[in-house]
């Protein structure tokens, strides 16, 4: 029981500074939810149903558009392919715990979860109730998701378009993507995907957004077999 | 109706993602060379999102000073790259783009 307390409270701590980002995330994106003209409840009951923030930004969009539904759960499954990349990395902790806590701490599965979760798993002596440092940090950055949304939902409508602050979805990718950036296989894997996409552009159904992602995928590939990087250490149970 | 589907759609696409391989671990082995593909799949997909967000804002190609947030886009990643912060790289950015707005 005490080791179980222990890790969750160390997941609350681990995941607070990353927690500072989420807050005004949440709130904007509960803002532009509204004024891009989907109804308060469905836009707060997004952030419990799909829990993802820069989906449920692009999706809003998407929806106020009048896209139509199955190309917006196409862009979200696109734009949230990078948990399954989390996922494949965790699922050897998972091996130890029954199907119902695989389902929560999936559900709980984010970018901001998964930074610290996957440092704590990596070092070799940790306690076998990790899982519960995953709950940790996953938990707690639901509560503040669902909360930073309502608020944002409320204030929605007074916020004026003229502070542009849609525009942060794009400098919270840059935030998290620059630093990503740390060898030349990924920068050039970046450079073509931007590149493919800015230039698919004009494609219906963000089918560039996919190209993009593929031929980037592919250069970075390509790149790392001419020059191999070693390969980290394998994160086992 | 339509929306509530929709939503229900975007909440099972992303669930049954995080879901799979938590789920088939014991299953299924993942090559490695799939593994060194999926690697990618961060620096690809956000890089693809962030340039149709700052060169094609609103959807059409814009490449000139005129496109306030490509001078700002760029402006945020010099500040990315070095201060590695994601929340003082939003500041930057935001307080760059309004300042651009104002002045022009």
């Amino acid at each position: 029981m005490d080791v179980r307390r222990r890790e969750f409270v160390r997941g609350v701590r681990g995941v607070a500074p990353l927690a500072l980002g989420v807050v005004p995330f949440g709130l904007i994106y509960g803002a532009f939810a509204v004024d891009a003209g989907i109804d308060p409840l469905p836009a707060m009951l997004m952030s419990v149903i799909v829990f993802a923030g820069s989906s449920q930004f692009i999706g809003a969009r998407l929806i106020g558009a009048g896209t139509a539904p199955l190309v917006v759960i196409a862009t979200t499954f696109v734009v949230n392919l990078r948990h399954g990349l989390y996922s494949v990395s965790l699922a050897p902790q998972m091996r130890s715990l029954p199907r119902g806590w695989r389902a929560i701490l999936a559900y709980l599965l984010t970018d901001e979860a998964f930074a610290p979760t996957s440092v704590r798993y990596a070092s070799p002596h940790g306690p076998r109730a990790r899982h519960w440092y995953f709950f940790g940090a996953g938990a707690s950055l639901w509560v503040l998701w669902q909360i930073s949304t309502i608020i944002g939902v409320i204030l929605g409508g007074r916020v004026p378009e003229s502070w542009a602050l849609d525009f942060t979805l794009a400098l919270t990718f840059i935030g998290v993507l620059v630093p990503a950036l740390i060898d030349r296989p990924r920068l050039a894997a970046a450079l073509v995907a931007a590149l493919v996409a800015v230039a698919t552009v004009d494609l219906p159904n963000r089918v560039g957004l996919l190209l993009a992602a593929l031929l980037g995928i592919a250069v970075g590939v390509a790149l790392e077999q001419l020059r191999p990087t070693p390969r980290p250490p394998v994160v086992e149970a | 109706m339509t929306l509530w589907l929709t939503i229900a759609g975007m909440g099972l696409v992303t669930f049954g993602t995080r879901l799979l391989p938590f789920l088939l671990v014991e299953r299924i082995e993942i090559p490695a060379r799939v593994q060194d593909a999926l690697k990618f799949v961060p620096a690809a997909v956000l890089s693809a999102i962030v340039a149709q967000e700052i060169f094609a804002p609103g959807g059409n190609v814009d490449i000139s000073f005129d496109n306030l947030r490509l001078v700002a886009g760029l402006f945020a990643i010099a500040v990315a790259a070095i201060v590695r912060r994601v929340l003082i790289t939003m500041v930057a950015g935001m307080v760059a783009l309004w300042a651009l707005q104002a002045l022009a």
